[in-house]
């Protein structure tokens, strides 16, 4: 079992940090929350299931001293992005990583059981099973995953100094952007009106913004400052829309596509989507994926005297 | 003297001091005949041109932004406008997939003494900004 294998890793660790980040479960069955370990005993709360969605190194640069993390494929491209930007001393972070095939979409999961509330979850190799006052349900896991494991890579985390269980290969398609693509396909009238329509719903919580494991001057966010005033409070589309252009901008070459952004929006606004258009651009252009390899240097960071990609615009 | 008479549309120009503002200026001394849509924001060099800026610009009432700076390998900083050529070439591209025309935006390069050349870069883009029209309808600008 996975979770024997972690809870052993993270006992080995403990005495080495301060802190080992992991998971155990939430408010019911069916979330699991962020889960700071101090001390041994506490280790036994300790979950693994794909119900760990979060990704935990979202704390890492704004912890001192030394601390251990538990870390997916997905999320170690942040580990990597942070080296690349000496956000963080990579000897004071001890990954523990863990492979993982998919993880499932909350949001998702209610929409199958028509927002019932859930008494027990279990899981049966590729099947959920979840418990509601209405029966059980049974839903394959792929149905309810994100997006992102769809197109998944990165079974294996890039960075570990522990692995929990055997480094395995995913075997899923690259990600062709193909969503990304049939949306230019649309009018521009269309596309202007479709993020009129989203951005209009935003009601400003910036919980994109605070899950972004890549925004890490959200404590003096230009999106809440008055000087310099980028935003002002107004509740109409034009600030919003603003706002998720800063957060799309400031994101370009940095975002690892973990689409937290998205899961953690109470609107459903598909935020990821802004980020997904640069990521494909800067891959076409640059041939840059972000959190990929600590040598790296993001492609804004930098610059060539001929841009074989770049062509002028004439008038 | 506006491109079309009576119908002066705002089109925002970020012109780096070194090159673009002073081939404005050079246009200006050599008595060129421009119109007068552009509203020039003097910039210490095209690689202070924040991407957002041009999208602040637009999504509050501009109709075109132009960005210019010095040609490539001309900077007077030496390297900024090779990080503003990155920059502004994903902002290029990012704009019409959130159904902004990417004729709206344009970004070159005019040096101090092409005040010819600055007469013709002004004059087609406010041509192109003319043929698209009001990027904003008056409805939408209040709440």
């Amino acid at each position: 079992m996975t979770v024997e294998k972690l809870k052993e890793a993270v006992r080995k660790i403990l005495p080495e940090v301060d802190v080992v980040i992991g998971y155990r479960q939430g408010f019911d069955p069916l979330h699991a929350t962020p889960f700071f370990m101090t001390k041994p005993e506490q280790v036994d709360q300790l979950i693994w299931n794909p119900l760990c969605v979060q990704n935990l190194c979202s704390y890492l640069p704004f912890l001192k001293g030394k601390v251990g993390v538990i870390v997916k494929g997905c999320d170690s491209r942040a580990i990597v992005q942070y080296m690349q930007e000496k956000l963080i001393a990579r000897e004071n972070v001890k990954v523990i990583g863990v492979p993982c095939l998919r993880v499932i979409s909350v949001k998702k999961v209610m929409a199958a059981i028509n927002q019932q509330s859930v008494q027990e979850v279990t899981f049966e190799g590729e099947n959920i099973l979840v418990k509601t006052p209405e029966g059980q349900k049974t839903i394959p896991l792929a149905d309810v995953a994100p997006r992102k494991c769809a197109t998944c890579q990165l079974a294996t985390p890039l960075q570990y100094d522990l692995l929990a269980g055997d480094a395995i290969q995913s075997n899923r398609p690259q990600d062709t952007f193909e969503e990304t693509k049939e949306f230019e396909k649309l009018p521009l009238k269309e596309r202007r009106a479709y993020w009129e329509k989203e951005f209009d719903r935003c009601i400003r919580c910036y919980a994109c913004r605070n899950v972004c494991p890549m925004c890490i001057c959200q404590d003096k966010c230009i999106a809440e400052s008055r000087d310099p005033h980028w935003t002002s409070q107004r509740a109409n589309v034009t600030e919003k829309s603003m706002f998720h252009m800063i957060h799309g901008l400031h994101l370009a070459g940095r975002c690892i596509s973990c689409e937290e952004c998205e899961r953690v929006c109470p609107m459903d606004i598909p935020v990821a989507k802004i980020k997904k258009k640069i990521s494909m651009d800067l891959k076409e252009l640059f041939n840059y994926e972000a959190g990929m390899n600590p040598d790296d240097t993001p492609p804004l960071y930098t610059f060539k005297i001929e841009e074989a990609t770049i062509k002028e615009h004439e008038l | 003297m506006s491109y079309v008479a009576g119908k002066e549309l705002r089109i925002v120009g970020f012109l780096c001091n070194w090159c673009s503002y002073g081939g404005a200026d050079t246009a200006g001394v050599g008595r060129f005949k421009q119109p007068t849509d552009l509203r020039i924001i003097r910039v210490p060099c095209s690689g202070r041109v924040n991407p957002l800026f041009v999208v602040k610009a637009l999504l509050n009432g501009a109709d075109g932004v132009l960005v210019s700076g010095c040609h490539p390998r001309d900077c007077h900083y030496s390297d900024g406008n090779f990080y503003a050529r990155r920059r502004l070439e994903m902002l290029k591209r990012l704009l019409p997939f959130l159904g902004i025309d990417e004729r709206r935006f344009h970004y070159t390069w005019v040096s101090a003494s092409e005040g010819a050349r600055w007469k013709n870069v002004v004059t087609d883009f406010t041509k192109a900004i003319h043929e698209l029209g009001p990027f904003h309808q008056k409805e939408e600008k209040t709440e």
